[in-house]
């Protein structure tokens, strides 16, 4: 019998196992995930949480009810990955070999990696919400805050869903709104890009937007300390900014089993072929989801739409074929701006995200980069699409993995 | 579109940034920075060898990493190359702007 084993039972690894369990099959093939943890969580749902738009109830279920019975799932801690051996560590000693692997063991922030920011203040005046605790803890805080200066800022890129503090931005001014409180809160989005976003044609948009809300926007900065004393956030030339509260989403990094098996770059993320998604270093190592280096969003889209063509390109290695060139970038993103209104993009690695109609080329209904409320419905509607087919590993119709120029407004094209 | 500089005519992108890197020489980098009030002292030549070397080996260039370099920290970077390093940095070598990871 051959082993393929799957790191991580998040969004990514879970949907793997959903699409090759029909695959390779018994007796020939044991499929098993490996994740130390037991709860599943809709993580876009985090962006909600502070809000009190969705309850903890919403977003967590169990990681056993995604996972199809013939696979064999095991709770423990990986140890080390021994890629020369084709072996799998676990703590408790136990080794397991493997014909095939795929790492999907995700992205996580390490507050750590800034002087300050995990410091007296934190979880107090400085917060993330790109962890369940995270979020949960600014929640207990907005219900009562009374205002002063909102900072939304970016550590350092990349991160998970590029998109989320600006949505957290938008959201925030559409809560203190509600709240008839928006005039004693100041909002500064902080950002070391040098605009909104990283693609020109949906920063321009996103402008637009900070401004009509009144979000003051501070680009190129790039913090390399909070003073927790004076309660402000300093970058290496030397500006400051100041805050009452800071939202910040600290630098992300890959899972530190990449450190301890020798495996990762700088910030633990695996070299990965960005069109075959196959690992640089060993052809029998496939990389999916935020696990890996590829220059794609790490967004639970793209883990999507990488998981239909890496089922494919798993059974051409299995049978001894060449591998399909296929994932080209793409994203579907949509960006919550407040008010019961969303915007929809969707992107690749050439493409920047443009206006248009989608899924359907000059119908929709949904429309590309520009606010609506039915993207909003979209949005909300999504989380039922997550746990009932994206999960699953069900193809959702109309959206296909490599993406569509149809319906979609490009210059020069 | 075209650009005269340092006596000599280069090609630039909307933002500034050479295309094509054999047109860049220690002139063309001096009048650049220039551009920028950046009077270019032996660390910064040190600097902008390094950018043009690490773009040679396709490495993906950011802040972080210049940090790790061993040629210089942030803090020196920014001392160097006021407001924003990289972009600044990597104009004057010649090379392209690095492209923000999504």
């Amino acid at each position: 019998m051959k082993n393929l084993i799957i790191l991580g039972a998040g969004t990514a690894g879970t949907m793997m196992a959903n699409h090759l369990h029909h695959e390779l099959k018994q007796p020939e093939w044991q499929i098993t995930i490996i994740d130390e943890r037991t709860e599943h969580h809709y993580q876009p749902g985090y962006l909600f949480l502070p809000f009190d738009i969705y309850a903890p109830e919403d977003i967590i279920k169990t990681i056993e009810e995604f996972i199809p019975k013939e696979v064999q799932l095991i709770k423990q801690k990986i140890n080390r990955i021994l890629p020369k051996e084709n072996l799998i560590q676990l703590e408790d000693g136990k080794g397991l070999d493997y014909d095939v692997l795929i790492i999907a063991t995700g992205a996580k922030i390490a507050p750590e990696e800034t002087e300050g920011m995990k410091g007296s203040e934190w979880q107090k005046s400085v917060f993330d919400f790109y962890s369940f605790e995270g979020s949960l803890a600014l929640r207990d805080k907005l219900r009562d805050w009374e205002g002063g200066k909102l900072v939304v800022h970016i550590t350092e890129m990349p991160i998970k869903c590029p998109v989320a503090p600006l949505e957290f931005a938008f959201l925030a001014d559409s809560f203190f709104k509600h709240k008839h409180m928006r005039d004693k809160v100041e909002i500064t989005y902080v950002t070391p890009l040098s605009g909104a976003f990283t693609k020109p044609k949906a920063t321009e948009a996103l402008e637009h937007l900070l401004h009509e809300k009144g979000i003051n926007i501070e680009p190129d900065f790039a913090i390399e300390r909070v003073d927790n004393e004076k309660k402000e956030i300093v970058d290496y030339g030397g500006k400051t900014i100041p805050f009452d509260l800071l939202v910040t989403v600290p630098t992300n990094k890959g899972d530190e089993l990449m450190e301890r098996s020798g495996m990762g770059d700088d910030l633990n993320y695996v070299p990965t072929h960005k069109a075959t998604l196959q690992s640089k270093d060993y052809a029998n190592i496939f990389v999916l989801g935020d696990a890996s280096n590829i220059p794609a969003s790490k967004a639970g889209s793209v883990a999507h739409f990488e998981a239909e063509i890496l089922t494919d390109n798993i059974l051409r290695y299995v049978k001894g074929e060449p591998l399909k060139e296929e994932f080209d970038g793409h994203a579907n993103c949509f960006i919550e701006t407040g008010g019961g209104k969303a915007l929809l993009i969707d992107f690749n690695y050439t493409h920047e995200p443009v206006e248009g109609s989608f899924p359907f080329a000059g119908i929709g209904p949904l429309r590309l980069l520009k606010e609506s409320r039915m993207n909003h419905m979209g949005k909300l509607a999504f989380r039922w699409i997550y746990w009932n087919v994206l999960l699953k590993g069900t193809h959702i119709p109309f959206v296909s993995a490599t993406m569509s120029e149809k319906g979609k407004h490009y210059e020069n094209v | 579109m075209e650009k005269t500089i340092a006596g000599k005519t280069i090609t630039v992108n909307e933002e500034g940034y050479l295309t094509d890197f054999s047109q860049w020489d220690e002139k063309v980098g001096e009048a650049l920075a220039a551009e920028d009030n950046i009077p270019l002292s032996a660390r910064h030549w040190e600097i902008l060898k390094y950018l043009q070397n690490e773009q040679k080996n396709q490495v993906a260039l950011s802040i972080r990493r210049i940090g790790k370099s061993g040629v210089t920290d942030i803090k020196e970077f920014y001392q160097l190359f006021p407001n924003a390093p990289l972009k600044t940095a990597t104009k004057i070598a010649g090379i392209p702007k690095p492209a923000s990871c999504i």
